[in-house]
């Protein structure tokens, strides 16, 4: 079975300047929706008390509710978690409530009005820590983007790194822009999850960089474009493969990984399906603008031989 | 012809053996043990403990499937929890006779039950997260710049003494801010000061300020002394801890320093988390008063109505107290306390150090009160218990206290304890924290394991099918990856999380990538018209390059994780960086050396089971 009979290289280069700009409008949206509407930041990053509760049966959210504004709490937020029997309340950070105390007060509160609940679950955590992580969280993504330039700088050239980080930081925003546009929660293991995508999606980029230089260096008479063309062509099906191998085993963790899973799978499920976009259809054209050619990988000693055509063949 | 090299062949053989061998624990499961620990620092676990607590089962006609002795305390295995929380209480009665003054620590465990063959090789399961097993997780911060400005007030105090004593006059000592200011009238006295300062206090960097009448000296507290300050503060803080989580009898607590000021704790499989917060979170204050004997006077507070500013108390053992609102000297003002004997007498005694404004508030008490009775107290969360009482015999002076009398040597011991923990070098807040229900660790393993289980055999059918002969090859080299990648987490203890679950599936989902280019490299060079041998040799080394490339920067991203990554995402990174690196062994080593196994030795190979292999019509440049 073989899934790709490509006869001849797709010209992608010539549907550059399209790609680039659908890129650049989902890229503005992402930075809208970013601006707008913000992220939804889990009690990680923003400090507060967040309490999982078990019912046996079907909880009544109204009665906790209820219960817990007769219990002196406001602005706090009830939701089913997973199952109709499983509750998620979360409270902010406040003043006279911001203690460690909290979970045992909100389960008497809740107890009064909505009783049969099991406490699974609390978190709390303090404003500094909330801050520290989100500064940390930042600079880790600093740290990756550095690294990762100066990597394939050394590693390739210049142009291909600048656009690889271009093309990767463009996924992430994406990713981004989508919990901010649908308000889901960004936790830490999502944060981790965006940061694994940046390091999995520069691979897929390396992928086709690496076919890029050995083409430059093989066949001679190629146009940049070509070579492009033919890089990304020649690399396709294993880039569909390995990016439907993957996402399977996300999905898997989708559907079977309940609820902590999931929202680290969905912004993987985001990040790998565009991550096989930007690195053919955004760091691809982004290096020929950048204007990559022949000369940069081939060295210069190395003159032709003399009466060569100009395919660089001799007999 | 491909063929490995005998050493290329066993070192792949010797690791997925090594691999299979630490991965084996992790199936036999846990069961249940009694834990018995010591609860004091002065009582030792040893043989004399072991053969106790087998004494103790046989007394009560309990069998046991195993008991060991190890740095931990004594462990005794069981066959089921009903024995094992029999067991519990049988051990917990001979061991700790007075439940009001526990000496050991009983404790419900789960100890692996692989075999004991296993266990000598030092293979061991991994260790479970508490999001995994249950349990509670804090994050307690030292309150370091409250620690700076006591230990500056009592430096305050101590410089007044010093100045009183060397008969220098000085316009008055404040503390402002994190420094201390000495004001004086003349230069030639502040010279004088500044010698005795250099002299008797070499924690402190002075330095000269203002002119005329207005004469000033400014110390602060010199960094190495902030720093060692810092470094007693958190070492007294876990020190305090520890003492009071052995009061919680938890198996196997972590108590560890996290950053400059921060500690973690957890404690696993702690059901009852109200009582553990309550525990730690115990502010101790230490406060001497005196006891108003006043005849009379303890009848009337007995019968309801105590005198006025007075208060009535419990001394440890029952015995009520009657004792004086007014508070002669705070745990502040307590530098050491210690347990040991009387000089003379050779009773048992506690040995109190004070600093010098304590010691001189201690020497007028005493001087006022002979023959009469102070208390020390211990206040917690607000209520107070009398640690000791002692009679005053005469003045003390110089800050050394001796308590003896009536006192056994273990009393004597807690009594040291409980004034030390009482005089805790900073306060502390609990700043994060995680609760995590046993069943919904339970929950979460299940989950865990199915996606990684069907996302494993999607992604297997999917190779065989496309690769044939080769995707079986990559699936074998896959589980591996698998095998490797657990026994590394096995070998090296690591705390295995649900996000660490996440990262080995989604590690064995990007490791497939690997194979694939791999797979694709060989068909492309059989497309091209090369030998199947060939192809193979070509398609292997060829895709190496890329796959070393895109697998360092995958790793980058890694590494910024583990370094910036805390709490879970450290899981994560953890099990994300080392699969990376198991990938590459097996995905290119081990799955060549299985390649090389088939078909390596064939001479006259006219095709390769790796799926049908297209060739266009004419074809691509």
């Amino acid at each position: 079975m073989e899934f790709f009979r490509i006869k001849n290289d797709i010209p992608f280069m010539r549907h550059a300047l399209k790609f680039n700009i659908i890129s650049l409008v989902t890229f503005l949206l992402a930075v809208f929706f970013l601006g707008y509407k913000g992220l939804h930041l889990s009690v990680e990053f923003t400090g507060g008390t967040l309490i999982e509760v078990k019912y046996e049966q079907a909880a009544e959210l109204d009665k906790i509710r209820g219960a817990l504004s007769k219990g002196g709490y406001s602005d706090f937020a009830v939701q089913n978690f997973g199952s109709s029997q499983d509750v998620l309340i979360r409270l902010p950070l406040k003043g006279e409530q911001n203690n460690a105390q909290l979970g045992e007060k909100v389960m008497q509160a809740i107890s009064a009005d909505a009783p049969g609940a099991k406490l699974q679950r609390v978190e709390f955590v303090g404003p500094q820590v909330g801050k520290e992580l989100a500064e940390n969280g930042a600079l880790a993504l600093l740290l990756v983007i550095i690294g990762i330039v100066i990597y394939l700088a050394f590693r390739f050239e210049w142009r291909f790194s600048v656009s690889a980080i271009i093309a990767n930081l463009h996924d992430v925003i994406i990713i981004l822009g989508f919990f901010a546009a649908f308000q889901w929660e960004f936790s830490l293991s999502v944060l981790a999850a965006v940061l694994a995508v940046l390091g999995y999606s520069v691979n897929e980029s390396v992928v086709v960089f690496d076919r890029v230089r050995e083409t430059f260096k093989k066949v001679r008479g190629m146009s940049t474009p070509q070579v492009l063309d033919h890089a990304i062509t020649s690399t396709i099906s294993r880039t569909i493969i390995t990016h439907g191998s993957t996402q399977l085993m996300v999905l898997s963790m989708l559907v079977f990984g309940g609820e902590t899973l999931y929202y680290f799978a969905l912004a993987l499920t985001i990040g790998i399906c565009f991550g096989i976009y930007s690195s053919v259809l955004v760091a691809a054209p982004l290096v020929m603008w950048l204007g990559v050619s022949r000369e940069q990988f081939v060295a210069p000693k190395k003159t032709a031989v003399e009466g060569a055509n100009e395919d660089g063949a001799v007999v | 012809m491909n063929r490995y090299p005998l050493w290329k062949n066993l070192t792949v053989v010797i690791a997925l053996v090594l691999g299979f061998i630490y991965t084996l624990p992790n199936f036999f499961g846990e069961s249940p043990a009694v834990q018995v620990s010591s609860a004091k620092a002065t009582l030792k676990v040893d043989d004399k403990t072991l053969s106790r607590t087998e004494q103790a089962l046989k007394g009560a006609t309990i069998e046991h499937a195993g008991i060991q002795l190890d740095s931990n305390g004594v462990k005794v295995r069981f066959q089921n929890t009903d024995t094992q929380l029999k067991a519990k209480d049988v051990l917990e009665k001979a061991f700790n006779p007075d439940p009001a003054d526990p000496q050991y620590v009983v404790a419900l465990n789960l100890l692996s039950a692989s075999p004991n063959w296993l266990t000598s090789l030092r293979a061991l399961p991994m260790y479970l997260g508490l999001d995994l097993r249950g349990g509670v997780h804090f994050l307690l911060q030292v309150d370091m710049k409250g620690a700076l400005t006591k230990r500056l007030d009592s430096v305050g105090a101590d410089l007044r003494s010093l100045m009183r004593d060397k008969n220098i006059r000085h316009a008055g000592i404040s503390r402002e801010g994190e420094r201390l200011v000495i004001r004086f009238r003349e230069s030639e006295v502040r010279e004088k000061a500044k010698g005795v300062l250099a002299d008797n206090q070499g924690d402190l960097a002075v330095t000269e300020s203002g002119d005329g009448s207005d004469l000033k000296l400014t110390a602060t507290l010199k960094p190495e002394a902030i720093k060692r300050l810092q470094e007693f503060a958190l070492k007294q803080n876990i020190q305090t801890l520890h003492n009071r989580i052995n009061e919680l009898g938890v198996a196997e607590p972590v108590i560890q320093q996290q950053g400059a000021d921060r500690i973690v704790v957890q404690l696993p499989g702690v059901q009852d988390t109200a009582k553990a917060k309550d525990i730690l979170g115990r502010t101790a204050t230490l406060e001497v008063r005196m006891v108003d004997e006043t005849p009379g006077a303890i009848d009337a507070a007995l019968a309801g109505n105590p005198p006025f500013g007075t208060e009535l108390y419990t001394e440890r053992g029952a015995q009520k107290l009657l004792v004086k609102k007014q508070v002669v000297l705070t745990g502040d003002r307590l530098t050491d306390a210690q347990s040991g004997f009387d000089n003379q007498t050779n009773e048992p005694a506690v040995h109190l150090t004070l600093d010098s404004a304590g010691a001189r508030i201690f020497k007028d008490v005493t001087r006022e009160n002979v023959g009469k009775r102070m208390a020390i107290l211990l206040i917690e969360k607000g209520k107070g218990e009398v640690i000791t009482a002692p009679v005053i015999r005469t003045e003390i002076g110089g800050g050394r206290v001796q308590i003896s009398g009536k006192m056994t040597t273990t009393e004597a011991n807690d009594v040291a304890l409980l004034l030390r923990a009482g005089s805790l070098a900073a306060p502390m807040d609990i700043v994060e924290e995680r609760t995590i229900g046993p069943s919904l660790g339970a929950d979460n393993i299940k989950k865990g394991f199915q996606s990684t289980m069907w996302g494993f055999a999607a992604i297997a059918v999917f190779m065989i099918i496309y690769y044939q002969i080769f995707g079986v090859v990559s699936v074998l080299a896959l589980a591996a990856n698998l095998l490797f990648l657990i026994a590394l987490l096995s070998l090296l203890q690591a705390t295995l999380t649900l996000p660490g679950i996440a990262a080995i599936a989604l590690t064995l989902g990007m490791a497939i990538d690997a194979n694939v280019l791999i797979n694709e490299r060989v068909r492309e060079e059989l497309r091209i018209g090369m030998s199947p041998q060939m192809a193979i040799t070509e398609g292997y080394e060829r895709a190496f390059g890329t796959i070393l490339d895109s697998n360092i920067t995958t790793l980058i991203a890694g590494l910024a994780l583990l370094i910036f990554g805390s709490g879970p995402v450290r899981g994560f990174a953890v099990v994300h960086c080392l699969g990376i690196l198991t990938s590459i062994f097996s995905s290119v080593v081990v799955s060549r050396a299985l390649v090389n196994l088939i078909y390596g030795g064939r001479k006259k190979l006219a095709s390769l089971a790796i799926g049908q292999v297209w060739k266009p019509g004419i074809a691509a440049k």
